[in-house]
C-alpha cells in the first residue's frame, strides 16, 4: 500500500495520455459488459423460476413453420401436462417500419400460463371477449403513449387479411405489468387473440406457431417433453420440445450464433485495447528510463521495479474497467426495460458478479500482458548505462 | 579515525562491442570515516566509474572492494540494491528527482524500503528539508523549483535514510556560482557537523576546496600529484 502513491503519480505522469487510454479501456469493458449480458441472457442465465416449469413445443425442422391447431388437445391429454396453450407469431409494424415489436396471436388460456404477469381482472375479462382485443406491457403502452381504450392499427408482415389487406385494427383492452425487474423486457410485447388471426388470416389457417406446456412436476420434464415429440413422430409435422430458455437461445440463434459474435467482438476489441495499452505502456516505460534508473539507485531491487510497472499496468486497466463495467450495468437496467423480449426472457441479464468477476479477471490479465514487457525492460536496465542515457 | 572505504588493487574494463576498454587500472586507495574527498581528473579518466563502483551501482572486474568491512563486490545484485538502500546516499549533477512527486515525497522515496510508518517516512522527510533548508518547499514539485533547490532536495533525498556514505558525481556540475557555493558550503556542514563521509567528483577545483582532500585520476590510475600529469 505504501507504494500506492508512487504508482498513481507514475500512471498520470502525463495526465492527457493516460486519460485517453483510460477511456478506450473503459469503452472495451462498456462494450465487454453489455455483450456479456446479451450473451448470458441467450444461454440461459436466467434465474426465472416461472421459466424453468414451462416447456415450448415447436416444429422440429424450423421453428418457423407451423404446427396443426389440433395437437393442442393430444398434448393436453399427455401425462405430467398441468395446461397447454398456443401461440402465433405476427410480426406486425406500427405506423412506420423502425417500429417494429414482438407481436403474437395467442390462446385465451395464454394468460393462465403466465401468472408472472399482472393485468387487472376487468381487462383480462376484455380480451376474452373482444374478438380484436390486444393487450400490451406497461413499458410498449408508454413509449407509444397508448392507453385502454385505443385502436391500435399494425400492418402485418407475414399474414394479409382474407380481403388482401394488410391493415389489422386491434381495440387496446389492457395492459398487463411485470414486477420482476429481470424480466421487465416482456413488457414489450403486444399480444391478441389468435381466434381472429386465424378467422381473418389468407393463409395457413387452423395452425400455430408453438404450443407452451406447463409441467405438473417439473422433474418430469424429461419424460413429458419425449412423450409429446412421440405425439408426432414420423409425421409430417414432427416437433421438438425443449425449455423456454433454450428455445430462447435457439429463438436468437435465427439471427446468427449469438456465442461465437460476442466471442468475435469482444476478442477484437481486447486484442486492439492490448495493442493500444501495450503501446502506451511501453512508451511510458520508455520515458521513464532515468527514473526507474534512480530508484534502482536507491536500492530498489529488479523484483521491485518490474512489480512496480506490472501495478501501473494493471491499475490502469482496472480503473478504467471498474469504470465501464460499472457503466455497462447502469445501461444494460436501462435497457432492459426498453428492449423488447426475445421470447419469454429478457435480451439482457443485469451485469452480475459472475460478469464483475470474469471483469475483474481480465482486467489483472490484460494488464498483466501489457505490463509485462515494459516491466521487463525496467528490471533488467544498467542503472549506470541509464543514468548515463546509454 | 577508521577506514570506511578500502580498495586494493581494483580494476573495471568494459567491453565495447570487440574492443576491451580497462577504465580503472589496479586502484589502491583508503578513504576515512568522516573524511570528505573529491575525485579529480580529465574526461575519460575513470572517476565517474570509480565513484559508481564505491556507490554499489555498478561491479568490479578484478579487486577488492570493501566499504565499512563489507566485501561489497561479492554481493549479488539484490543484495547490492538492499545495501546502496541501507548504506549509500546520492546526489547527481541533474539532481534526479521524480518530476510526478513533490518534494516531501522524493525525499521519502528511500524510505519506502523501511519498516517506517507513513507518519515516521513524513516525519524524517520534513526533517531532512529543515536540515538542507527547504521546509517551506515540501509540497512543491521539482519543476517549480529552482535548480540549487533541487539539488538541495536531492541532498535531502540522500541523507533521509542517514547513510554512512555520500556520493556525489559532479553536484555542482549544473548550477550556478551562487547556488555551487551553497551546495558545497551545505555539503561541508554535513561532513563537518553530522559526520558524513563524502566522496565526490568533480570538475571544478573552487567545488574541491570544500573537500578535505582531493585525489587526481588520469588514465584509471590514482596520481597522488597532479602537476606530474602535465610532466
Amino acid at each position: 500500500m505504501k507504494y500506492f502513491q508512487l504508482i498513481w503519480a507514475a500512471l498520470f505522469r502525463r495526465k492527457t495520455r493516460t486519460i485517453f487510454t483510460l477511456l478506450s479501456v473503459l469503452a472495451a469493458f462498456l462494450l465487454f459488459g453489455l455483450l456479456n449480458s446479451v450473451h448470458s441472457a441467450f444461454t440461459g442465465a436466467s434465474n426465472s423460476v416461472a421459466g424453468a416449469s414451462r416447456l415450448i413445443t415447436v416444429s422440429k425442422i424450423s421453428m418457423t413453420l407451423s404446427l396443426p391447431k389440433s395437437l393442442h388437445e393430444r398434448i393436453a391429454a399427455q401425462p405430467g401436462v398441468a395446461e397447454v396453450t398456443y401461440a402465433n407469431w405476427f410480426g406486425g409494424i406500427y405506423q412506420d417500419p423502425k417500429n417494429f415489436f414482438p407481436s403474437q396471436a395467442v390462446a385465451d388460456n395464454f394468460l393462465d400460463l403466465y401468472p408472472e404477469w399482472e393485468l387487472p381482472a376487468d381487462q383480462r375479462k376484455a380480451f376474452h371477449d373482444i374478438r380484436t382485443g390486444a393487450i400490451v406491457g406497461a413499458s410498449l403502452a408508454e413509449k407509444y403513449h397508448w392507453k385502454v381504450g385505443d385502436k391500435i392499427p399494425l400492418q402485418a408482415t407475414i399474414f394479409p387479411q382474407k380481403d388482401g389487406s394488410n391493415t389489422w385494427t386491434f381495440d387496446l383492452v389492457g395492459i398487463y405489468h411485470v414486477t420482476d425487474p429481470n424480466l421487465r423486457g416482456q413488457e414489450n410485447n403486444f399480444y391478441f387473440n389468435w381466434a381472429y388471426l386465424d378467422e381473418a388470416r389468407q393463409f395457413d389457417k387452423g395452425t400455430v406457431g408453438w404450443y407452451v406446456v406447463k409441467l405438473a412436476d417439473r422433474n418430469n420434464a424429461d419424460q413429458v417433453a419425449g412423450a409429446i415429440d412421440a405425439l408426432s413422430f414420423d409425421s409430417d409435422h414432427e416437433t421438438k420440445t425443449e425449455s423456454e430458455q433454450a428455445f430462447t437461445a435457439a429463438f436468437a440463434g435465427q439471427f446468427g450464433d449469438i456465442g461465437l459474435i460476442v466471442g468475435a467482438i469482444i476478442g477484437a476489441v481486447f486484442f486492439t485495447l492490448v495493442l493500444l495499452t501495450g503501446n502506451t505502456m511501453a512508451q511510458a516505460v520508455r520515458e521513464r528510463v532515468p527514473e526507474l534508473a534512480i530508484l534502482k539507485t536507491l536500492g530498489f531491487t529488479n523484483r521491485s521495479v518490474l512489480a512496480l510497472v506490472l501495478a501501473e499496468s494493471v491499475l490502469l486497466l482496472v480503473l478504467g474497467g471498474v469504470a465501464g463495467l460499472a457503466l455497462a450495468g447502469v445501461l444494460v437496467n436501462a435497457l432492459r426495460t426498453s428492449l423488447p423480449a426475445m421470447g419469454p426472457t429478457s435480451p439482457m441479464v443485469p451485469v452480475g458478479a459472475a460478469s464483475w468477476l470474469q471483469g475483474l479477471c481480465l482486467m489483472v490479465l490484460v494488464g498483466l500482458i501489457v505490463g509485462a514487457l515494459p516491466a521487463v525492460r525496467g528490471m533488467r536496465l544498467k542503472i549506470v548505462d541509464a543514468l548515463s542515457g546509454r | 579515525m577508521s577506514t570506511l572505504v578500502e580498495i586494493r588493487s581494483l580494476s573495471k574494463v568494459y567491453e565495447r562491442g570487440k574492443q576491451r576498454v580497462e577504465v580503472l587500472h589496479h586502484v589502491n586507495l583508503d578513504i576515512a570515516k568522516g573524511d570528505f574527498v573529491a575525485l579529480m581528473g580529465p574526461s575519460g579518466s575513470g572517476k565517474t566509474t570509480l565513484l559508481n563502483l564505491i556507490g554499489g551501482l555498478d561491479s568490479p572486474t578484478e579487486g577488492m572492494l570493501s566499504i565499512a568491512g563489507k566485501r561489497i563486490e561479492r554481493l549479488s545484485e539484490d543484495a547490492l540494491a538492499r545495501w546502496r538502500a541501507a548504506n549509500v546516499g546520492f546526489v547527481f549533477q541533474f539532481y534526479n528527482l521524480l518530476p510526478m512527486l513533490t518534494a516531501q515525497k522524493n525525499v521519502e522515496l528511500p524510505l519506502l524500503l523501511t519498516r517506517l510508518s507513513a507518519a515516521q517516512r513524513k516525519r524524517k522527510a520534513e526533517i531532512a528539508l529543515r536540515l538542507v533548508g527547504l521546509a517551506d518547499r515540501a509540497a512543491h514539485k521539482p519543476t517549480e523549483l529552482s535548480g540549487g533547490q533541487q539539488q538541495r532536495v536531492a541532498i535531502a533525498r540522500a541523507i533521509v535514510s542517514d547513510p554512512t556514505l555520500l556520493v556525489g558525481d559532479e553536484p555542482t556540475g549544473d548550477l550556478d556560482r551562487q547556488s555551487a557555493t551553497d551546495i558545497m558550503l551545505l555539503l561541508q556542514q554535513l561532513n563537518r557537523d553530522h559526520g558524513k563521509t563524502i566522496i565526490m567528483v568533480t570538475h571544478d577545483p573552487k567545488a574541491a576546496e570544500y573537500a578535505r582532500r582531493t585525489l587526481h585520476l588520469d588514465k584509471g590510475t590514482l596520481v597522488e600529484r597532479p602537476e606530474l600529469i602535465a610532466a
